[in-house]
């Protein structure tokens, strides 16, 4: 039995106990309302429609009900017209085709007498329109946004809002009214044309200058507001009208943007409403909020920036979570503009991180990050680590990039930043990047000094929790290298007790990895290259022989990398005279490059994850110049993408030339996971790619390319290469300190006698198939008359051959002429290389 | 009985499964917060536009009644948040004392008060009167 009233139906299906009842008594109406639609029954229409909503709003489909509400909306009685509409909102949206059925009735609508009528049909077309039927009614909106009834005038605001938002070129038609609703003492007309036009802004920046003309005006409208006695219609428990301010503090904010003279404009009111408003309640707040944001945004004096931090400090304090939700948000955006204030109140932020409330958590954990400098250092990351022990699984590995960043870039020594990665490791192993792994085993490759200290460290972390993947290959990678360090032991630390590591002690352990659960294929690999590195290091025939035993038990092994490794080492046993050679210590990578840090770059952490380049504000030095502390000197990480993608050069990408024809290039395709293979070629690889560069292409190829230090150049001696027009090219050679096989050029050019300024200069070299070369990217491209300019070179030797260079050298004058010359240099002495 | 919607208003443009993805998010995530909780909950990127919008539910709880608006990241939240109340306001004047069942059994009538206070998603009437002296037409 269909029910006829919706209030009967609506009873009916509360009362069903269990869903299937739900469900049949659905469908038994759905069925009776089509039966009745089909009749085409106009009385029950109404009442039918009204059912058929119900029904689609608890789930159920309704479609067949979209053709009625159009006929609704065509008949004469209000309160069809209104339920019609309602309907087709709720069941139409801007894609169906049935909306433009629409159209029409839309447009009697707008023209009819009575302005209910008029404010549906402008309600509709402003919830849901398409392109095409704003398009077909802009003039009509457009008529009533002019129209003397302030009912009509308000809603065909913000229907011209929605039209602008689907078609934006429409927007000129409604400047002029929307300007001039700006003097309407109706508060409701004032707020929507105020909507209208900040939407308008957001949409086209060249609007904002028009109305830059109407800040004085809607400075007048806020201090009433603000100044204004008790009004019983716009009263909010003691503040007038706060929709209003905030709307209008909210267009001051776009106006003034960028915009000195709108800001100066501003400043008093910003300043009175900030003072006055109550800040007890929700209402106040939002209104000091929306002032914060204005102030931090315009071109405020500092004066007004003190108080909005101030303000934002309040914010902090207070025990409702929203209002610290959203003081923490608004300090994020400004952390980076006015880093001092923040760190004021860095304490709460710190107390924040431990807040029941997830939202608040995150807020503060962004905003930590970005506080992070030399002088806090140690303490924001004692705390970020006790929060990482507790940290939902969500954060926990942006945690660990930004933490082992942060340790990076402000580590105050070498032990710290090496306790601070291993705790972050113990913590979250799971959670580690690849990056951060292998810049962990750079770090401690490099710290020679602490190796013991980090060896005993690790060793006893992995005996007590294997659990933690990223732990357990920075522990046995580190074992492997220095075992032997690690069984003499010895008294080198304070208090710290060393505790005797025996070699079976440390065979032990690697067996217990390889035969724990946590194993995957990676680690094995890296366990069996660990054990081979041991039979080296360790002393006693039998630990050998029992490694060999060991690796010999994985010839067999179905995972092919495991197996290639353990058949390899094993064979490597035959051949007693290069084994230990083979096996020697891992050369220890290029120091990295000094992080130069800007002044003008405040150097949000944040900016630092990722491929990010962080060049665009690093002046063009020859020495610092790559700052990605992602970097390219992964030993371990060859081919991850992300490493690869390194700082794309400053200067316009300058094409290799082939200009001998050189040995290898990019080599790029390095083996997938990281072979412990110490092979001395590897190192030098590492360090020249290709057999020529541009200016400043030193991370182009995806394999390693450690940002090199510049060597001092020892020697004077200054090789003319190439002199001509008055454009002179020296080079100075020196043996690299570290690298005997490593030649470091430094190339000046001098412009002695062009005359004019030398301009987009780009110079090339070639070195012969056996070495390799790599460059850096000139102090500078353009050299004034009488002035130089430099630029480091290097030329990786090993065969100890001839040093020859291929010279081209290209540059530009702003007469407009153009040089591209070849030369070529041989004449460095043999003591040279 | 736990979760149902009485009154939903889309103002951008979703398909039929997002909606109703958002929809079961929205409910999940509300029904999990307690009760001293901040009242912002922030879901994530939505990629039905060019433009990146974070959906901030803000919600108030009225006795068992639960008010969500999804807002993009840049509007202000404590506004939304006295939009919410000044709409729980009018219902409470247009119905006397409103409760749960006056809304289900008239829930076009609650539409019809959302529909004078909010159009296109933004505020169109900051007064308290007017609003019901049209509806009560």
């Amino acid at each position: 039995m269909p029910y006829y009233r919706l209030k009967d139906l609506i009873k009916a299906i509360r009362a069903c106990k269990t869903a299937a009842d739900e469900r049949a008594v659905i469908q038994k109406e759905s069925a009776a309302i089509r039966t009745s639609f089909k009749e085409e029954n106009n009385d029950a229409r109404h009442s039918n429609v009204a059912k058929l909503l119900y029904i689609h709003m608890l789930g159920y489909p309704a479609h067949f009900g979209q053709i009625e509400c159009l006929k609704l909306v065509a008949s004469n009685r209000f309160a069809d017209k209104r339920l019609g509409y309602l309907g087709i909102m709720l069941l139409l949206d801007e894609n169906q085709e049935v909306l433009t059925l629409v159209t029409n009735s839309l447009k009697n609508d707008m023209n009819h007498s009575n302005m209910y009528i008029v404010g549906l049909a402008l309600c509709t077309l402003g919830n849901i329109s398409s392109p095409e039927m704003a398009r077909d009614l802009c003039a009509e909106v457009e008529k009533l946004l002019g129209s003397s009834n302030t009912y009509i005038r308000k809603k065909a605001a913000l229907c011209a809002m929605r039209i602008i938002r689907k078609v934006p070129d429409l927007q000129e038609n409604f400047l002029n009214r929307a300007k001039n609703n700006l003097n309407d003492r109706n508060h409701g007309v004032l707020l929507t044309a105020i909507t209208l036009i900040i939407e308008m802004c957001y949409k086209n920046p060249e609007t904002v200058q028009t109305f830059r003309k109407t800040v004085p005006l809607l400075v007048r409208h806020l201090k009433t507001l603000v100044s204004a006695g008790f009004s019983q219609e716009h009263d909010v428990t003691g503040v007038t009208d706060p929709f209003l301010q905030v709307k209008i503090l909210r267009l001051l904010r776009i106006l003034g943007k960028g915009d000195a003279e709108a800001s100066e404009a501003m400043n008093d009111i910003l300043a009175q409403v900030a003072t006055n408003t109550e800040s007890s309640k929700n209402v106040g707040n939002s209104i000091l909020y929306e002032t914060v944001q204005t102030i931090m945004e315009i071109q405020s004096e500092s004066g007004l920036r003190v108080l909005a931090i101030n303000i934002l400090g309040k914010f902090l304090t207070n025990r409702d979570n929203n209002i610290r939700y959203v003081a923490l948000t608004t300090l994020n955006k400004t952390v980076s503009i006015d880093t001092n204030a923040v760190q004021r109140h860095r304490n709460i932020i710190l107390d924040c991180l431990r807040d029941g409330d997830i939202s608040i958590r995150r807020r503060a954990l962004e905003l930590s990050f970005a506080l992070i400098n030399e002088s806090n250092v140690r303490v924001l990351t004692r705390e970020l680590l006790a929060f990482l022990e507790v940290a939902d699984n969500e954060f926990k590995q942006g945690m660990t990039t930004k933490i082992c960043l942060a340790a990076d870039r402000f580590a105050p020594n070498k032990r710290w930043h090496i306790d601070t990665v291993l705790r972050v490791l113990k913590l979250a192993g799971n959670f580690v990047r690849e990056e951060i792994l292998s810049n962990f085993i750079r770090l401690v490759s490099q710290t020679t000094e602490l190796n013991a200290y980090t060896a005993q460290k690790l060793y006893a972390s992995l005996k007590s929790d294997i659990s933690q993947e990223s732990l357990t290959l920075a522990g046995v990678w580190v074992i492997g290298e220095y075992g032997d360090i690690l069984i003499k032991g010895g008294n080198f630390e304070e208090e710290e007790l060393v505790k005797e590591v025996t070699e079976s002690d440390v065979i032990d352990l690697l067996e217990s990895i390889l035969a724990g659960p946590y194993a995957n294929q990676v680690t094995r690999e890296y366990v069996l290259t660990a054990l081979m590195k041991l039979t080296s290091r360790f002393t006693s025939i039998s630990s050998i022989q029992r490694i060999q035993a060991y690796i010999e038990k994985y010839n067999t092994s179905i995972e092919v990398e495991v197996q290639q490794r353990a058949v390899e080492y094993s064979n490597l046993f035959k051949f007693e005279s290069i084994r230990p050679a083979v096996l020697e210590r891992m050369p220890i990578p290029e120091v990295k490059e000094e992080v130069v840090r800007q002044t003008e770059d405040t150097g949000s952490l944040l900016d630092d994850i990722g491929p990010v380049t962080a060049t665009t504000a690093t002046p063009q030095n020859a020495k610092n110049d790559i700052m990605n502390l992602f970097s390219s000197g992964s030993l371990l990480d060859d081919i991850d993408p992300a490493t690869a993608t390194t700082a794309a050069p400053l200067n316009a990408k300058n094409d290799i030339m082939n200009l001998f024809s050189p040995g290898p290039t990019t080599p790029t395709t390095a083996p997938v996971a990281p072979t412990q293979n110490a092979q001395q070629t590897n190192a030098l690889d590492s360090l020249g790619l290709l057999g020529l560069g541009g200016a400043g292409i030193p991370s182009q190829s995806s394999t390693t390319s450690t940002s090199t230090s510049t060597s001092t150049s020892t020697s004077t001696d200054q090789y003319v290469a190439y002199n001509k027009n008055g454009f002179k090219v020296s080079l100075n050679p020196s043996k690299d300190p570290n690298n005997s096989n490593i030649l470091n050029i430094e190339v000046t050019f001098h412009n002695v006698g062009v005359g004019v300024t030398v301009q987009n200069l780009l110079f090339q070299a070639a070195v012969p198939k056996t070495q390799k070369l790599q460059m850096q990217p000139p102090s500078s491209t353009s050299i004034l008359p009488g002035a130089t300019a430099q630029q480091t070179i290097r030329v990786a030797n090993p065969q100890k051959s001839n040093v020859r260079l291929r010279l081209r050298i290209v540059y530009s004058t702003p007469t407009g002429a153009k040089v591209d010359e070849i030369a070529e240099f041989n004449g460095f002495p043999q003591e040279i290389w | 009985r736990h979760g149902k919607i009485r009154l939903k208003k889309w103002f951008h443009f979703f398909s039929d499964k997002e909606k109703a993805s958002l929809t079961t998010d929205l409910t999940t995530l509300i029904l999990s917060r307690k009760r001293a909780m901040c009242n912002v909950l922030e879901h994530g990127e939505h990629k039905a536009f060019k433009l990146r919008i974070n959906f901030f539910l803000n919600h108030a709880r009225y006795a068992s009644l639960y008010f969500a608006a999804g807002i993009d990241c840049e509007e202000n939240e404590l506004y939304v948040l006295e939009v919410i109340h000044r709409y729980v306001q009018l219902l409470d004047e247009f119905f006397g004392n409103v409760c749960e069942l006056d809304i289900i059994y008239n829930f076009d009538k609650a539409y019809y008060v959302l529909d004078e206070l909010v159009l296109a998603g933004e505020l169109q009437e900051p007064g308290k009167k007017s609003v019901i002296t049209h509806k009560r037409i």
